[in-house]
């Protein structure tokens, strides 16, 4: 089953094609690799996706269905989530509170109920507690459950993130250099819970990231961008063998 | 030494007043990031609320009180859907100016409201709640300010509690620190802000009550002196900070109590400004607010 298809997507800033006539086809459970130069329109991609840009060109499907153009509330909905290239954790709550916030809309409470605290509230609080609880343990962030977010070391801020974009229930989700700044080993455990969320969610992955080791070592697919546009795409060792990919990177 | 007491009580119920009417400005500010300094004509339109519904039209103590706060949470949810949220996105300086224009059309519409149907604006409530009151040695605690207190100090802690332990007070902290990152989480962005401001109108309407059952007159301009030093105060505690407008907004209160109090005739007129010389000592000392976080830019 085709989880997410761009047909045709670009998009313009004034004069400059930006992104421009990208097809892209993920499969249900797949970890798809984005990856080209800085400035390749790697995260534009991910803004069009989310509904923070609306593109110029083409349209874009989740699961069959047309997202093209809906806010990115309503896009949150339809389930695709995502993370920041610079860590954008709501700094000065708690990481559990970071979670819970995203839960958002998978639990109803109405305001009334909540301000007379009614037993609603409690019910739903707790299920949301316990929701929250199982995301961090997932990444091993349990312990500092009642941290401020901005306090937590680096690379457990980039897997609050993440656990923060699941929270949301996603049926596809993107993340933007989810190894950046972190060390070898962190990015072999990130490697892992990666590995853990696509097995355990069920979930299909489109990450953008540098890192060469991390792309090889976990994507299924790939497509290389560069000026936008489309270098290469497919399975990921014929990708990163592909000549002209080579020459994008590491030039003539 | 006689009036050390009474002065700190009139510091007190007017600085819990200024409390209230500090904790929505802290609030706006604090989520929606903006300065709505039509808030204190929020209180103004409260106070007309009751007088219509006392004086006029007779009705029920309760029920003029439930259609105060209704009106002014109506007010400002009205107030931002059509003044504010347009601009959202666009200059602080544009909506500042805007929110001053509001504040202004607000007291326009009373003065022309009240000269019509009563012939002058400033008018004066007759006694419309009476609680008893309470006399230890040769001080009297009215019931009114027990109840003005006790009012305020619910409020605060409950505010806490709703930012912290509900899911809209968790996305209304969201939207403070990131809008963007909030509406990627599914938090709609507009929806809390709306009720942010549902919230602060209806602590106004409280505010009104209060002040109404206390002070005993309503006036176009009430608000907007009264909503300064209540911002004033919100910014003495460390504007956003909850904890930090009430404690901000009492120790306003006490400041002018006492300066009214104890200041020499002559100068005593000058009372309202002293509480500004200390909000302006306080800032230089620490620019944060009492309680406000220090923010530093990463660089």
């Amino acid at each position: 089953m085709t989880v997410l298809e761009t047909k045709n997507l670009g998009i313009d800033f004034g004069g400059l094609h930006a992104v421009s006539e990208l097809n892209l086809k993920i499969e249900q459970g797949m970890l798809y690799g984005l990856i080209g130069p800085n400035g390749a329109g790697k995260t534009t991609v991910f803004n069009i996706l989310t509904g923070v840009y609306k593109p110029t060109f083409g349209t874009f499907y989740l699961n069959g269905e047309n997202l093209t153009g809906l806010s990115p509330i309503e896009i949150n909905k339809k389930g695709i989530a995502r993370t920041f290239q610079n860590i954008r954790l709501f700094g000065n709550m708690t990481v559990e509170q970071n979670v819970m916030v995203a839960l958002h809309n998978e639990f109803n409470c109405n305001l009334f109920e909540s301000i007379f605290r009614l037993p609603r509230h409690f019910k739903v609080e707790k299920q949301m507690h316990k929701k929250a609880t199982e995301l961090l343990e997932v990444f091993g962030l349990s312990k500092e459950k009642d941290v401020l977010a901005c306090n937590l070391p680096y690379g457990k801020q980039r897997k609050l993130e993440i656990a923060r974009a699941l929270a949301t229930n996603p049926k596809l989700l993107l993340l933007d250099e989810p190894a950046a700044g972190m060390n070898p080993n962190e990015t072999a455990e990130l490697m892992d819970n990666i590995r853990f969320i696509r097995d355990n969610f069920n979930m299909t992955i489109l990450l953008i990231e540098h890192d060469m080791k991390l792309v090889s070592g976990i994507c299924d697919e790939l497509t290389v961008l560069n000026f936008g546009t489309l270098l290469a795409s497919g399975k990921t060792t014929e990708v990163l063998n592909n000549p002209e990919v080579i020459t994008a990177y590491l030039g003539e | 030494m006689e009036k050390l007491i009474p002065t700190l009580i009139d510091g007190l119920n007017l600085g819990s007043v200024y409390a209230l009417v500090a904790l929505g400005y802290t609030m706006v500010y604090g989520i929606a990031k903006m300065l709505n300094f039509a808030h204190g004509d929020v209180i103004m339109v409260g106070a007309y609320t009751l007088f219509v519904c006392i004086t006029t039209l007779h009705l029920p103590l309760w029920l003029t009180f439930i259609i105060a706060i209704l009106v002014c949470s109506v007010l400002g949810f009205i107030v931002e859907k059509l003044a504010y949220k347009p601009l959202r996105g666009s200059s602080p300086l544009a909506v500042l100016i805007t929110a001053i224009g509001v504040s202004y059309l607000l007291q326009n519409l009373a003065l022309l409201f009240a000269n019509t149907k009563y012939g002058m604006d400033k008018q004066f409530f007759s006694s419309f709640l009476n609680l008893g009151s309470l006399k230890i040695g040769n001080v009297t605690i009215s019931g009114v300010d027990f109840l003005i207190w006790i009012t305020t100090a619910v409020i605060m802690v409950g505010m806490m509690l709703f930012i912290k332990k509900t899911k809209t007070g968790r996305a209304m902290l969201a939207v403070s620190e990131d809008k963007g990152a909030a509406q990627l989480m599914g938090v709609n962005v507009n929806k809390t802000i709306s009720i942010t401001f549902i919230i602060g109108s209806a602590l106004a309407a409280i505010a009104s009550i209060l002040f109404a059952a206390k002070y005993q007159f309503v006036e176009s301009t009430m608000g907007s002196l009264f909503g300064i030093k209540a911002f004033a105060a919100a910014v003495f505690g460390g504007i956003g900070s909850i904890p930090g407008a009430v404690i901000g907004g009492v120790i306003i209160g006490i400041i002018e109590a006492f300066s009214t109090a104890f200041l020499p005739g002559s100068v005593n007129a000058a009372s309202d400004g002293f509480a500004f010389v200390i909000l302006i000592i306080m800032l230089v000392l620490k620019p944060t607010g009492l309680l406000g976080k220090q923010t530093t830019e990463k660089v």
